[in-house]
């Protein structure tokens, strides 16, 4: 098995007298689908926002891409990708200026951009609308593009923040195609997600219950575990309601 | 009637939670009247003063001794060459110059006339203007003593009247209360307006038993409240504080000043009818109201001394006619009768805003 | 049974898209009737037009017998709207949030309680919490709550489970059956599709059209083709394989599995067992199945896409 790709000890992050992630410890490796799931309040965005070099833990230790949480942030960053539901790509630039602007921040020079942006428009398809406003490209495409554009710079590990909300059904599993091509080629993906179904297609599962790790193994050692069918009972067995904050 | 008592206990729920804004609703009126009362002003004080005397004579010396007991004047500097004078400028040590001819008091006896040099730095040429004016006034006030009524001429001696001591607190009251009635009114209400808006709430409000009059009327009625409240507060203070009197009557001034809460009020709603955004509002507010309050109402700028175009223009800011009426009212005395003009005015821009947001305010999304 | 809403011919344009077309349908009184489908199917539009908050382009629409262009007022008092976003007032406490709400319909919340009893004492304990503090399941039952507190013979629910957990989601479709089984009428629109079940009908929605209205066991016949589970470990390069057969006539993922469906349609289980277990799929498995409400939806937009192109 590859280095790990996230490796984090007693990862913990307080707000005041509240443990919002209380000692997450865990490691992930080269091309592994990590799903990451927990009920609204568990501490997930925290704990990303850690990951990501965005928020500075409390205490633990942690590594990702290679970087040290604490000292190495910037480094964090440029090896890392980011998508989210919302505000990933900007509806009012056509796809050739996201691209542009996305390859930019990561730092790409003018020749490399180019380069990418070519080669990108020609594998998503998207030659013929490249100077079309995002705005008006279905909700697909731009979901594509997104993701693409999140692993431009080809970052060892990317974040995907419930990056399937509202989707339809087809266009949900067409974008799963992309995660699951991308992993094959070596990438790590963290993955959060509210459909339950999509929590089976991870390699590895992490449910997080009032900000600790409540369970964490392959989706069918859970359910064999808890003795059922679905992710979705396992996550409301574990996830029951005794917490209303 | 219980619905809408419902809505304005809520609309000042949030105006009260939001601490920040609170402050600035309530510490605003305080904070910019002191500052428009004790730093920024018109007059100037301890005016840093060279003097390049080549005579040293005893009128030379007379006349500096005049300038030094003035009271606008710090001597700074004793200058002893044109070179040194313009070193001092340069270095900022003063902001005024005297220069007074060799053999002055000499010249003065022979030919009945000595020439005194005022050099001032025109960068700030507003200061320098009313530095000159000062010196000017020392040196008249010399050859009148000297003088007496020997000299023979036409003498204009000004009295300004209303404002005698040319206090600049008593032009910048008067704008003050436009400007934070502007901003709490018109700004607020269109900024609170929107804002429901934009969290949705609106869509909620619509789908009610709640007639749009009722959310305009619960949306204005606090901000009418507060307004009162800050001219109060302004009045009080600079009359109390700043001794800026109130010659004509204090009801006449608080019922101009509802008119004008309401045509503001009025404004801001019409503000939020064309928006969605709260950020747009602000926008429009602070680019479309307060920028004109400060710059076109005669606040600062004397309208009649703005080209022409922009005297139309300012015939639009309802500040300007504001600035008219409580201007005579505190400071004149005015009654009514000489105001009744600009009273309609805000009378009629009232009437067409609210009847413009009432028709534009949608029952639909 | 009378119905309680009635939407004929409804079609709604902004600009160049065509948001809504000829959506024609009836919900009855009591009925708990739910439109699914992804962000940009129509449904947030659809139910502003009823609300009385958008005027229909064309066709017409009727809430409690009451025209929606004609009656918005009288509409306006006896229906309960919750829209996509909670709308919510963060800086007011729970309780603060419901009175509000209730009086601006001329009530109170005492007079209703019995009504919102259930959902809200969930709550109490935290009835002086600013809502902005509230998770997103909680805001999502005072959004309820105060949908509720006027006792609307009507409840249109906009998406009021997206963006909220598994649990939450689970605990707020069993306050809406209790709520069914108390005679309210509830529209309720929703991107999830395992929620499909638990309503009494569904319409299905996909940019601006409705591909199919049923029930849910209904609609799961339209789905004819016999469908297959198949399961191995090697998850994405069984996917791979079926794709390329020229037999496929479609795979998708479902969970831990796939749904398979063949262009021969007599093809069995074992049939298509051994071919897999020839291609080299060792640890393999395939059971026929019924389809789901996914399953179907899944075929009817392909079928319509089909169609189109």
């Amino acid at each position: 098995m590859s280095e790990p790709v996230i490796h984090t000890d007693k990862l913990t992050k307080r707000f005041g007298d509240f443990v919002v992630v209380d000692a997450l410890s865990l490691t992930i490796s080269g091309g592994e689908i990590f799903g990451f799931l927990g009920a609204n309040g568990a501490g997930k965005t925290t704990a990303i926002r850690m990951l990501t070099g965005l928020l500075i833990p409390t205490s633990g230790t942690a590594s990702v891409a290679g970087f040290d949480l604490y000292t190495g942030a910037e480094g964090v960053k440029l090896n890392i990708g980011y998508m989210s539901q919302r505000f990933s790509l900007y509806d009012d630039l056509t796809v050739r200026e996201n691209i542009r602007f996305f390859a930019g921040i990561y730092g790409l020079n003018n020749q490399a951009i180019k380069e990418k942006s070519r080669q990108l428009l020609e594998s998503l398809k998207l030659l013929e609308v490249a100077d079309t406003r995002l705005a008006s490209l279905p909700l697909g495409w731009k979901q594509k593009l997104a993701f693409s554009v999140a692993i431009l710079h080809e970052p060892k590990i990317v974040f995907l923040d419930e990056p399937t909300g509202g989707v339809d059904p087809v266009t949900r599993r067409r974008f799963w195609d992309m995660i699951y091509e991308a992993s094959e080629r070596g990438l790590t993906i963290f993955v959060t997600t509210h459909y339950m179904d999509e929590a089976e297609y991870c390699d590895r599962l992490c449910i997080m219950v009032d900000g600790k790790v409540a369970a964490l193994d392959r989706p069918e050692a859970m359910k064999r575990h808890f003795g059922v069918e679905s992710m979705n009972e396992v996550f409301i067995q574990l996830a029951r309601p005794n917490k209303m904050e | 009637m219980h619905s809408f008592r419902g809505f304005l206990l809520k609309e000042f729920y949030h105006i009260f939670r939001d601490r920040r804004t609170a402050a600035i609703l309530f510490g605003m009126p305080l904070i910019q009247l002191l500052l428009f009362g004790f730093a920024i002003r018109n007059e100037i004080q301890e005016v840093n003063l060279g003097i390049y005397d080549q005579s040293h004579d005893a009128v030379t010396r007379e006349i500096t001794d005049k300038f030094a007991s003035s009271g606008y004047f710090v001597m700074r500097q004793e200058l002893h060459s044109t070179a040194e004078i313009e070193h001092a400028f340069a270095e900022g040590s003063i902001a005024e110059a005297i220069v007074f001819e060799p053999d002055f008091a000499a010249k003065m006896i022979r030919e009945g006339r000595a020439t005194v040099q005022v050099l001032t730095d025109g960068s700030n040429p507003n200061v320098s203007k009313i530095i000159t004016g000062y010196a000017a006034s020392v040196l008249q006030d010399y050859r009148n003593t000297a003088f007496g009524a020997a000299e023979v001429g036409v003498e204009a001696v000004p009295l300004m009247m209303f404002n005698p001591e040319l206090k600049s607190v008593n032009l910048f009251v008067p704008g003050l209360m436009a400007l934070i009635l502007m901003l709490v009114s018109a700004l607020m209400t269109s900024i609170s307006i929107t804002r429901e808006k934009e969290s949705g709430t609106m869509e909620v409000l619509l789908v009610s038993s709640l007639r749009p009059v009722e959310i305009i009327i619960g949306k204005v009625v606090p901000y009418f409240l507060l307004s009162f409240v800050n001219v109060v507060t302004v009045v009080a203070l600079a009359s109390f504080v700043f001794g800026v009197p109130c010659r004509g009557s204090v009801t006449l001034l608080m019922l101009e000043s509802l008119l004008f809460i309401v045509t503001a009020l009025s404004l801001g709603i019409f503000i939020s009818t064309i928006t969605s955004s709260q950020q747009v509002a602000m926008m429009i507010s602070l680019a479309g109201l307060l920028l004109p309050t400060i710059l076109l109402s005669g606040f600062i700028f004397p309208v009649a001394s703005m080209p022409l175009p922009l005297r139309m223009i300012s015939n639009f800011i309802p500040a300007k006619w504001y600035l008219i009426i409580v201007r005579g009212i505190m400071l004149k005395g005015t009654s009514f009768g000489y105001i009744w003009k600009e009273t309609l005015v805000h009378g009629v821009m009232t009437t067409v805003l609210m009847v413009a947001s009432i028709k534009k305010f949608k029952t639909r999304l | 049974m009378k119905d309680a809403v009635l939407i004929a011919g409804v079609g709604k344009r902004f600009g160049a898209v065509q948001a809504l077309q000829w959506v024609t349908l009836s919900v009855g009184e009591g009925e708990l009737f739910g439109f699914i489908g992804a962000d940009g199917a129509g449904k947030t539009t659809l139910f502003r037009i009823l609300v009385t908050l958008l005027l229909p382009d064309e066709g017409r629409a009727e809430v409690l017998g009451l025209d929606v262009v004609r009656f918005y007022r009288d509409i306006r008092k006896r229906i309960g709207y919750m829209p996509g976003k909670f709308s919510l007032y963060p800086d007011l406490s729970v309780e603060e949030n419901l009175r509000f709400f209730a009086s601006v319909f001329g009530t109170t919340v005492e007079k209703n309680y019995e009504l919102i009893r259930d959902i809200y004492s969930q709550l109490e304990p935290f009835k002086t919490r600013r809502a902005g503090k509230l998770s997103g399941g909680m805001k999502q039952k005072l959004a309820l709550s105060c949908a509720l507190v006027h006792r609307p013979e009507v409840l249109f629910l906009d998406e009021p489970t997206t963006g909220v957990d598994a649990v939450s989601r689970k605990e707020f479709w069993q306050m809406l059956g209790r709520l069914r089984e108390q005679g309210m009428t509830i529209l309720v629109s929703t991107p999830y599709m395992d929620e499909a079940v638990l309503c009494d009908r569904i319409a299905f929605m996909q940019e601006g059209r409705m591909l199919a209205l049923d029930t849910p066991s209904g609609i799961t016949k339209l789905f004819q083709k016999p469908l297959f589970a198949i399961r191995a470990r090697e998850t994405w390069r069984l996917l791979c394989a079926l794709r390329a057969s020229p037999h496929a006539a479609s795979v998708y993922a479902f969970g831990s599995a796939l749904h398979y469906t063949d262009n021969r349609l007599s093809l069995r289980a074992d049939e298509l067992l051994a071919a897999l277990q020839a291609d080299g799929f060792t640890d393999v498995s395939v059971s026929v199945i019924q389809p789901g409400i996914e399953d179907t939806f899944i075929a009817l937009m392909e079928e319509k896409q089909g169609s189109c192109l």
